[in-house]
């Protein structure tokens, strides 16, 4: 069960992402994980939201060319090696990553990771096979 | 089947035409000698006196008429009538300076609606059309010009004026409307405008358009053409002259047929203003040849153009001229390199990106600096950083082997550059000089 992320387009200049994330407050959008990425002249948000559908219809209405993308969000274990351990079930499914961010969860101590992959279906697999469920769309908003 | 609205001329032989232009040519150098004293002023200036002009060829005696000359006269001085004797004033859009005011008696509108009128048809035009006028009603020739034509041809007129755009998607889609007539960049808005309300080409009843009174490149005529679901044609004119209708396309679009029996067009060589022979390119000249308030004789477009007297396929024999680069009022001159926004723009559609674009030109340490903003579409997103960046690069390039300068490349959020209702401003020239 991927999650959908929201990639949005953000042009190179001040204020830019605080519009943005003006635009999901007055929506009452909650912000679960951001990741911000820049090239040379403009830059990419990822976020993740608890509810996809009406973020990414507000931002549209209000200029931010976004774009939905199925990305792989799991628990990390708050243990030394937790990052390692998964990163080698991933490697092993020969799983390329592309990009990854991290966030906390509103309960103490946890922590997840997401992966971008190019492989969905096989990363989810291979880490169910260890028992180890990512989290769904209903869940991103518990977190 | 080709229509025409005024066959026996549109169609007639090339030794009627010049007969005929050289009647008219003949009674309007005397009119201008007798009435227009600033231009008889000129032509003494040359030593050119009304008896040395007995022929057509003779035209080629007689000194030019720049924008600087309708400026310099402004307002009256180059009226060939009484006031009173006028019935209407248009106006340049004045994108350029200051303002050139035009007058015209009821027969230089009749004639110049004949023009529009011609154009109408040219594209398919019949009294059995709906022909939605979106170009700005007032000054600006673009409105009346077509308005007049279409009444002409007997169609059916909407005069919706530019603006509000949801409305006149309504007009079109509510009151069958089958011609649409505007500037280029407000066609394509329209269609833009149809794609967010979910609406498709199939829901509306248009077949044709007439767009002018802007540069626009062939990729944009096939943008709009998909978008609107039409066939577009190009129309071409001056206040200066009258309005649109100068020249229009034909259903060959190979060219614009100049209106030969109300023009006179000459190529010159812009540096020397020694006349070209045909098809050689240089700047378009135009005699107006009845005219009777505002008779320019010889008058400089500025146009960069070539003319053609090869036979046409739609049946008409007056010259074509080649779409012009753009008028030399729009043409850049960065780095020493002479840019015009049609070139950025073919660039932009052949790489995907919309027709929404800015060109910002200033000086950096005695540096001229090409800034292109393009506005980032739902189509050309993706989430990977590097397929944008390579996807911007190639654009760059593109740019730089069209225009022979480097330019900068900004993506910039959708809408953010203002819509055209009329002419669009494509160029912001930062530059003090």
């Amino acid at each position: 069960m991927a999650v959908n992320q929201i990639s949005v387009f953000l042009e190179n200049r001040p204020g830019a992402l605080m519009e943005m994330c003006d635009v999901l407050t007055k929506n009452s959008i909650d912000l679960r994980a951001l990741s911000l990425s820049e090239a040379n002249e403009f830059g990419i948000a990822r976020i993740l939201v608890d509810d996809v559908l009406e973020a990414s219809t507000v931002l549209k209405d209000a200029g931010f060319v976004n774009s939905f993308v199925p990305v792989v969000a799991i628990s990390i274990p708050d243990t030394p090696g937790g990052l390692a351990s998964i990163l080698k079930i991933l490697t092993d499914a020969g799983v390329n990553l592309e990009y990854m961010y991290a966030f906390v969860g509103r309960e103490a101590g946890s922590a997840y990771m997401v992966f971008k992959v190019a492989d969905v279906e096989t990363a989810e697999s291979a880490l169910s096979q260890k028992g180890l469920n990512s989290v769904d769309q209903e869940q991103v908003k518990e977190l | 089947m080709e229509k025409y609205y005024q066959k026996e001329i549109e169609c007639a032989t090339r030794d009627e035409i010049l007969k005929i232009q050289e009647e008219k040519f003949l009674k309007q150098a005397e009119h201008v000698w007798n009435d227009v004293p600033y231009c008889r002023k000129k032509w003494e200036e040359k030593g050119v006196s009304l008896s040395d002009i007995k022929s057509l060829d003779d035209i080629s005696k007689l000194p030019f008429l720049s924008k600087d000359d309708l400026r310099e006269a402004y307002p009256y001085g180059l009226l060939g009538v009484p006031l009173k004797d006028c019935v209407r004033i248009q106006s340049t859009s004045g994108t350029t300076g200051k303002r050139v005011v035009a007058f015209y008696t009821q027969e230089d509108i009749d004639l110049w609606e004949e023009c529009c009128a011609r154009a109408i048809m040219a594209a398919g035009g019949t009294d059995e059309d709906v022909c939605q006028v979106s170009y700005g009603y007032g000054l600006f020739t673009g409105g009346p010009g077509l308005n007049g034509g279409s009444h002409k041809v007997g169609c059916l007129t909407i005069p919706t004026s530019s603006g509000n755009t949801q409305r006149q998607i309504m007009f079109i889609k509510d009151l069958n409307a089958t011609i649409l007539c505007c500037t280029p960049s407000y066609a394509a808005y329209i269609g833009e405008t149809m794609k967010e309300m979910g609406m498709s080409p199939e829901e509306i009843p248009l077949k044709a358009g007439i767009f002018g009174a802007e540069a626009w490149s062939e990729e944009m005529r096939h943008d709009i053409e998909k978008t609107l679901g039409i066939k577009a044609y190009d129309i071409y004119g001056l206040t200066e002259l009258s309005g649109p209708g100068v020249s229009f396309e034909c259903s060959a679009q190979t060219g614009m047929h100049i209106n030969e029996d109300h023009f006179y067009a000459e190529i010159i060589d812009p540096d020397t203003g020694e006349v070209l022979p045909e098809g050689e390119e240089g700047e378009l000249v135009f005699t107006s040849l009845d005219k009777k308030a505002f008779p320019l004789l010889r008058y400089r477009t500025r146009d960069i153009c070539v003319l053609t007297r090869e036979k046409c396929s739609c049946g008409r024999t007056h010259v074509r001229m080649r779409k012009p680069k753009g008028r030399s009022d729009d043409m850049l001159i960065i780095r020493g390199v002479n840019v015009f926004p049609s070139q950025i723009e073919t660039v932009l559609l052949n790489n995907g990106y919309a027709a929404n674009y800015q060109i910002i030109v200033d000086r950096v340490n005695n540096t001229d600096t090409l800034d292109v903003n393009v506005e980032m579409t739902p189509e050309m997103f993706t989430d990977n950083l590097g397929e944008i960046d390579a996807r911007q690069k190639r654009l760059s390039e593109g740019l730089k082997n069209m225009l022979g300068i480097k330019a900068k490349v900004n993506l910039v959020a959708p809408k953010s550059i203002t819509r055209s209702e009329g002419k669009a401003v494509r160029v912001i020239d930062k530059r003090k000089i």
